[in-house]
């Protein structure tokens, strides 16, 4: 039975008359990583921003590692790391006075900011560019400076905003071994993403939220196997067919849903219904986030 | 896995705890290091550009003002002038560059650091500055026949307090402004008439006396006459009342400024 870092319960957060969460439970275990799944808009942000008092619930209850928000939460965000999906370095600064600065904001004792800053460094592997100027960086290394000020302070739980949105799929790699490796030292991590092979590959537990809710929570080979089986059959061709393949499945009991260019039909594993010709493939989390957010982007 | 931690009734942190002044107060000095030369420049060289122009201009064709000669009379009170151009303008600027486009505030809040402490600091630094920059002015005018005085070691003082109230008005524009051209009614509706009837150039009392009452009001007014009285001679309780005006006006402000702020960062 471990303790939780994160509770919240019944948490709401409206924006004039838009609800931008609604009603949300999340409990992010100590010593895991929790990935907050969902579409853009789906609230992911804004519980961010809850969860480090830069935005206040309008109902609900929120603690972060114990700290009842936003009543504590000063004394939450200093156990806390954030590393946020907008780029907000100081880029005229090298990356070593960017973590400088940090180890003050973060209230690390003159003697041991040196060693703060250079575990940080190494964490990022960004020990050879320690000189350089933030905007003579890649994206890719800001990125990895971003977190890297987030752990400076060796924090107990870090919140990754969308970590690795717009990076070219090497160096998001790179940073999912950064954050593998976080995981690794019994870090709580809560990530926001909607990159499904992200949260696939770093998540003990996803949550999927849709317009402010959490449609659906579990390990992520858990919720595929609920929501959408083992076995998914792809089917090709022209418009037409596609439409009358998806209603044909859907007659016969299957869930369905659009790729584009074919129809995946879900769940045949355990059916005795007519199965649709069709190449075969193992279910995925990406089959379960679109049945539970929808086909349609608003 | 349902347990949940002992929420922690006792522990808060307080306000305006130094270590969170002290953090927001490094960066802006490390950032410094990055921009000071432009920094200093633009806030020194402005008012010492009046002060030449005035001082040689004017000067040629006046002989003495309020019983100073007109060096001496604009020496003294361009301090005013230096001081709002090295604080309120880079709090109104420089306050909405970080929060609108930098994204510098959302980073510091993240940390254990309030707006309260945060807006604070950044009033703290840049009067600081200000305190500095406010003097460049008057030892030009040194050399251009300002006689040096003892009190003159009060002007950075003077401009010190001075700075914070006018760097909290900085900040406070800068938090209910939605974009830069806002500015502008700010700049030309409030800044520039105050700036004009503080008294640098002439003497209030050549103006009407609704405009003598109203000047009165005027920070920058008080500015400079705690400034002239600094360096040819202390007014005693007058010169007390004007201090206590500049710290009201400061504490006033202050609170604005982290009211705006707080009203723009934490929503």
């Amino acid at each position: 039975m471990s303790e939780l870092a994160i509770r919240l319960r019944g948490v709401v957060k409206r924006y004039g008359p838009i609800t931008a969460v609604d009603g949300l439970d999340l409990d992010v275990p100590e010593g895991t990583c929790v990935g907050l799944l969902g579409p853009n808009g789906a609230g992911k942000s804004t519980t961010m921003r809850l969860l480090t008092a830069q935005a206040i619930a309008d109902e609900g209850e929120l603690e972060v590692l114990g700290f009842r928000l936003p009543e504590q939460s000063k004394a939450a965000r200093a156990e806390c790391g954030v590393s946020p999906q907008l780029d907000n370095l100081d880029t005229t600064l090298t990356v070593e006075q960017n973590l400088l600065v940090f180890t003050h904001l973060y209230r690390i004792g003159r003697h041991d900011r040196r060693a703060a800053i250079e575990r940080a460094l190494a964490m990022a592997n960004l020990r050879d560019r320690r000189d350089s100027r933030v905007d003579k960086l890649s994206g890719g290394m800001r990125r990895r400076l971003l977190i890297a000020r987030a752990l400076v302070h060796r924090p107990r739980l870090v919140l990754l905003d969308e970590p690795t949105v717009g990076l070219d799929p090497q160096v998001r790699q790179e940073l999912w071994a950064l954050i593998d490796a976080l995981r690794a030292e019994g870090t709580t991590i809560l990530m926001s993403t909607h990159y499904i092979e992200e949260a696939q590959r770093l998540a003990d537990t996803v949550l999927i939220m849709s317009h402010g809710r959490g449609v659906a929570t579990g390990p992520p080979a858990e919720l595929v196997a609920r929501h959408a089986g083992r076995v998914a059959v792809e089917v090709y061709g022209p418009p037409t067919r596609l439409a009358e393949a998806e209603r044909d499945a859907r007659e016969a009991g299957f869930a369905t849903r659009r790729t584009g260019t074919s129809i995946s039909v879900l769940g045949i594993e355990d059916r005795d219904g007519r199965v649709p010709e069709g190449e075969r493939r193992p279910a995925n989390l990406e089959d379960v986030f679109v049945l539970l957010t929808g086909e349609e982007i608003e | 896995m349902n347990g949940t931690q002992a929420a922690r009734p006792a522990t808060t942190l307080g306000r305006l705890e130094r270590p969170a002044l002290t953090g927001v107060l490094v960066r802006e000095i490390v950032n410094f290091s990055s921009y000071w030369r432009s920094a200093s420049f633009s806030s020194t060289v402005e008012p010492t550009i009046y002060l030449l122009a005035f001082g040689l201009g004017f000067g040629a064709l006046v002989d003495q003002v309020d019983g100073y000669e007109y060096v001496e009379f604009i020496g003294t009170g361009i301090v005013a002038t230096a001081v709002l151009f090295s604080s309120a303008f880079p709090a109104m600027f420089g306050t909405f560059v970080k929060y609108q486009f930098q994204r510098t505030y959302d980073a510091i809040l993240a940390a254990p650091v309030d707006t309260e402490e945060l807006v604070t600091a950044e009033a703290l630094w840049i009067s600081m500055r200000a305190g500095v920059f406010g003097c460049v002015p008057m030892i030009v005018a040194i050399f251009f026949g300002l006689d040096p005085s003892w009190g003159m070691l009060a002007v950075p003082g003077i401009a010190f307090v001075s700075g914070f109230g006018w760097a909290c008005f900085g900040i406070s524009i800068a938090g209910f402004a939605n974009s830069f051209e806002n500015f502008s009614y700010v700049v030309s509706a409030v800044l520039t008439p105050l700036f004009l009837v503080a008294g640098t150039f002439f003497p209030i009392d050549t103006l009407p006396e609704w405009a003598q009452v109203l000047a009165n009001f005027n920070p920058l007014y008080q500015c400079v006459e705690l400034v002239r009285s600094a360096v040819f001679g202390w007014e005693g309780w007058i010169d007390l009342a004007r201090l206590g005006g500049l710290l009201a006006f400061g504490l006033v402000v202050w609170r604005i400024a982290i009211h705006a702020m707080t009203r723009k960062l934490v929503n």
